[in-house]
């Protein structure tokens, strides 16, 4: 097998940073926040290094939509081992309007231009969570999916992968070309190494417009507004069993 | 209560893992036979009668009903007294009854707050009363603008910590233990960390505290002003006392802004020469922005991946460096920090390794130093000395203990604060073994002093170390600390048999 992989990875709020909501409720404050790579994409970056390393793929293209902050998303993917990345700049309000659609779209498109055997892409991203692309993606190109992987293994011209399922786990066989996207357990991201954070300065990354890929990104939705979950109630600490039932009987709860 | 005067036969106990290893260590007072007890009262009905009539129930804990082994015994599990009452005060009166009752009834006192320290300074010897402050964990006041935050001394750091960042601030100390360490403990050893490097110690961050005194006198040192040249500064008596010369209950600490940007790589090195190149490189190049600067030896490395299966960005090495950047403009300091290990990986400095991509992977690479105490717990007992060395031969006592005790240990490994020169010189064997422990000292301490280095440079002497105090201060010193514990505590219930060699009646 010689596949072409095209991975798509995210730039998200990092995982660790505690979201705070803009005064004005349009959105969360993103601005001087720690940003890094969506978790499960680097897990989708992984998987396609590893498949390159044991020669099942012959190049990796990563793909990342967003403001030029995403050059650096990028340049990580490139040091974990990926060839090449495209870039389709969005910007400002239409950034922050982006759906799982637009990128489907784009995936989609950049499937057909780049002449792509395998799509990875992490199963959700942490900051909207939709766990949609990966499955719009292949219906766009009528191509099979396999998503939540937590195994894929080449056999004999197409995918077996095992996918993590409310039951349990699901073995399927996917012909290829192919749309998988990568859960938790898929694999452990390495750590770029320095070398390699070097070589990847030299790694070239392409920068496309969301209209040569044919693609409208005018909002399809309207933010209304954003607001912090409700604060959670502090708890109450009684004596014994008596007090426990009193104070359930005074809070309407008995 | 007539059950005070014997040992409980049926002590109720809540058993984890943790508390029945916890009894399995040997009391102090076998292991150390030399030591004596004081002559202080022991604790009878009517002083328990007192403190039950000032204290709610459940901040008193008599042996009869807890397992009181987790507040006897050290977190090393090297140490164990033999207290049979945990008082816990919730304010700074409640501290300054007790300890005027103590002092009047002649009742030792060992205040304790996280029970994290090295040392053994922590624990009781024998039967002192043990005070802990972890009720009283309330943080007062935090203001953004000038960066004070006042915390009662059972303020948990991490949960300080966690406040601060509310307030775009962060701490000015950091350290492994910091998720169960309290600041007045911190405050009472002048804990040192990670980042004593860029913020200094905890003499300059430390504006004010509260300090209840021996007699139960509280005296009030709790200014808040950066600048004060009004008389001898006493609050810095208090701190680095380890619980000697009074308690600590409340700090006014000054914060720096919280730094949003953080870089963190961690780098293998062929040679300590190149170790020390790379630190030189790091201090010119990163300037301002260099928080932390860790040395990890190959052994080191090697407990904490293979014990604790923690996953490193780069195979065997002799020698790794973490650095960490700390600053406000990621682009500025990613460029900096770019610019820094190109040059070292061009001229052979470093060979490899990685810079953290995210919070997850900062957080696995600080792991790798910080979790190596607990992989060396793993393996046995510790011998754990902590040193202040010149910086160009950090590594060397290293090498000399090795080469000087041969098979005798299972491992002998170093690493530490390279950019402050402090040295944790580690030895593991599985079981305590007086003959190891006098094959290392005094002949490290020897070493060290030699150096016109100090023998605890963060730790602090607690028990273990108390009689090495001479191999780094002059007999003129301790002379006159003695005088000024005599003078601050006369009757000697604060924290004894702790700091200074011998007792203080000799």
């Amino acid at each position: 097998m010689s596949l072409r992989i095209l991975v798509g990875v995210k730039r998200v709020i990092d995982y660790a940073v505690k979201i705070r909501v803009k005064p004005d409720k349009s959105g969360v404050i993103t601005e001087g926040v720690k940003h890094s790579m969506n978790p499960f994409d680097e897990i989708a970056i992984e998987e396609a290094v590893r498949m390159k390393e044991k020669k099942i793929a012959k190049e990796i293209v990563a793909f990342s939509c967003g403001p030029a902050q995403c050059q650096e998303t990028l340049r990580t993917a490139l040091a974990m081992g990926a060839d090449r990345g495209i870039h389709v700049e969005v910007a400002g309000p239409q950034f922050d309007t982006l759906q799982p659609l637009h990128i489907s779209k784009m995936l989609a498109q950049l499937a057909k231009d780049e002449q792509i055997d395998l799509i990875i892409v992490g199963k959700q991203a942490i900051d909207d969570d939709c766990n949609q692309t990966a499955q719009m993606t292949a219906a766009l190109l009528d191509w099979p999916q396999a998503t939540s992987a937590s195994k894929i293994e080449a056999k004999d011209g197409s995918l077996q992968v095992v996918r993590e399922i409310d039951g349990g786990l699901e073995t399927i066989k996917v012909k290829l070309p192919t749309v998988v996207s990568a859960d938790l357990r898929l694999n452990e991201p390495r750590y770029a190494t320095l070398p390699n954070i070097m070589k990847a300065k030299k790694k070239p990354i392409k920068k496309l417009t969301p209209k040569d890929l044919g693609v409208d990104v005018s909002p399809r939705i309207e933010v209304v507004t954003v607001e912090e979950p409700p604060v959670r109630l502090a708890g109450a600490k009684v004596e014994n069993v008596d007090m426990m039932v009193e104070k359930l009987k005074a809070l309407g709860h008995a | 209560m007539s059950s005070m005067n014997k040992l409980s036969a049926t002590i109720r106990t809540f058993h984890s893992s943790a508390a029945r290893f916890k009894k399995n260590v040997e009391f102090t007072a076998v292991r150390y036979p030399y030591l004596k007890r004081g002559n202080y009262s022991f604790l009878s009905d009517r002083h328990l009668g007192f403190f039950q009539s000032i204290l709610s129930p459940h901040q008193v804990l008599t042996d009869e009903f807890n397992d009181l082994s987790g507040y006897n015994v050290d977190w090393m599990h090297s140490v164990r007294g033999s207290s049979r009452l945990v008082l816990r005060p919730k304010t700074t009166e409640e501290v300054g009854a007790i300890l005027q009752y103590c002092n009047a009834q002649n009742i030792a006192v060992c205040p304790q707050g996280g029970n994290t320290g090295l040392v053994g300074g922590s624990v009781p010897v024998f039967d002192e009363v043990i005070m802990s402050l972890g009720l009283m964990d309330a943080v007062i006041s935090v203001d953004e603008l000038s960066g004070i935050a006042i915390v009662q001394a059972g303020c948990v750091l991490e949960k300080l910590e966690t406040i601060l960042h509310l307030n775009n601030l962060t701490l000015p100390l950091d350290l492994g233990a910091k998720g169960s360490c309290q600041i007045g403990g911190n405050v009472a050893t002048n804990a040192g960390g990670i980042r004593l490097l860029r913020y200094g110690n905890l003499h300059g961050s430390v504006l004010g505290l509260t300090a209840v005194l021996a007699n139960g006198q509280i005296m009030d040192c709790l200014s808040t002003n950066k600048k004060d040249n009004t008389g001898y500064d006493l609050k810095q008596l208090f701190i680095g006392s380890e619980g000697t010369l009074g308690v600590v209950t409340q700090v006014a600490l000054h914060c720096p802004s919280k730094p949003t940007s953080v870089q963190v790589g961690f780098f293998g090195i062929n040679s300590f020469d190149n170790v020390l190149e790379t630190l030189r490189l790091s201090k010119q190049n990163l300037g301002e922005i260099l928080s932390s600067c860790e040395l990890i030896d190959a052994s080191s490395w090697n407990c904490v991946t293979s014990l604790l299966k923690l996953k490193s960005p780069v195979n065997y090495f002799p020698f790794y460096i973490l650095l960490e950047t700390s600053g406000s403009n990621a682009d500025h300091d990613a460029e900096k920090l770019n610019s820094l290990l190109e040059m070292l990986l061009k001229n052979g400095t470093i060979v490899d390794g990685t810079i953290a991509v995210d919070s997850t992977q900062a957080t696995s690479l600080w792991a790798l130093r910080e979790r190596i105490a607990e992989a060396l717990a793993s393996e046995g007992y510790v011998y754990k000395y902590d040193v202040s060395v010149p910086i160009r031969q950090f590594y060397q006592l290293v090498d000399v203990m090795r080469a000087r005790l041969e098979k005798l240990p299972i491992r002998c490994c170093g690493y530490g604060h390279l950019g402050d020169g402090n040295l944790h010189l580690n030895i593991t064997s599985q079981e305590y073994s007086s003959e190891l422990l006098n094959k290392i000292e005094p002949f490290v301490y020897d070493w060290v002093s030699r150096q016109r280095g100090s023998v605890s440079a963060e730790h602090g002497l607690g028990l273990k170390k108390r009689d090495y105090i001479e191999y780094t201060k002059s007999p003129t010193s301790v002379h006159w600390m003695r005088r000024m514990k005599k003078l601050f505590d006369p009757n000697n219930i604060l924290n004894p048999y702790k700091i200074f060699p011998g007792t203080l009646n000799e």
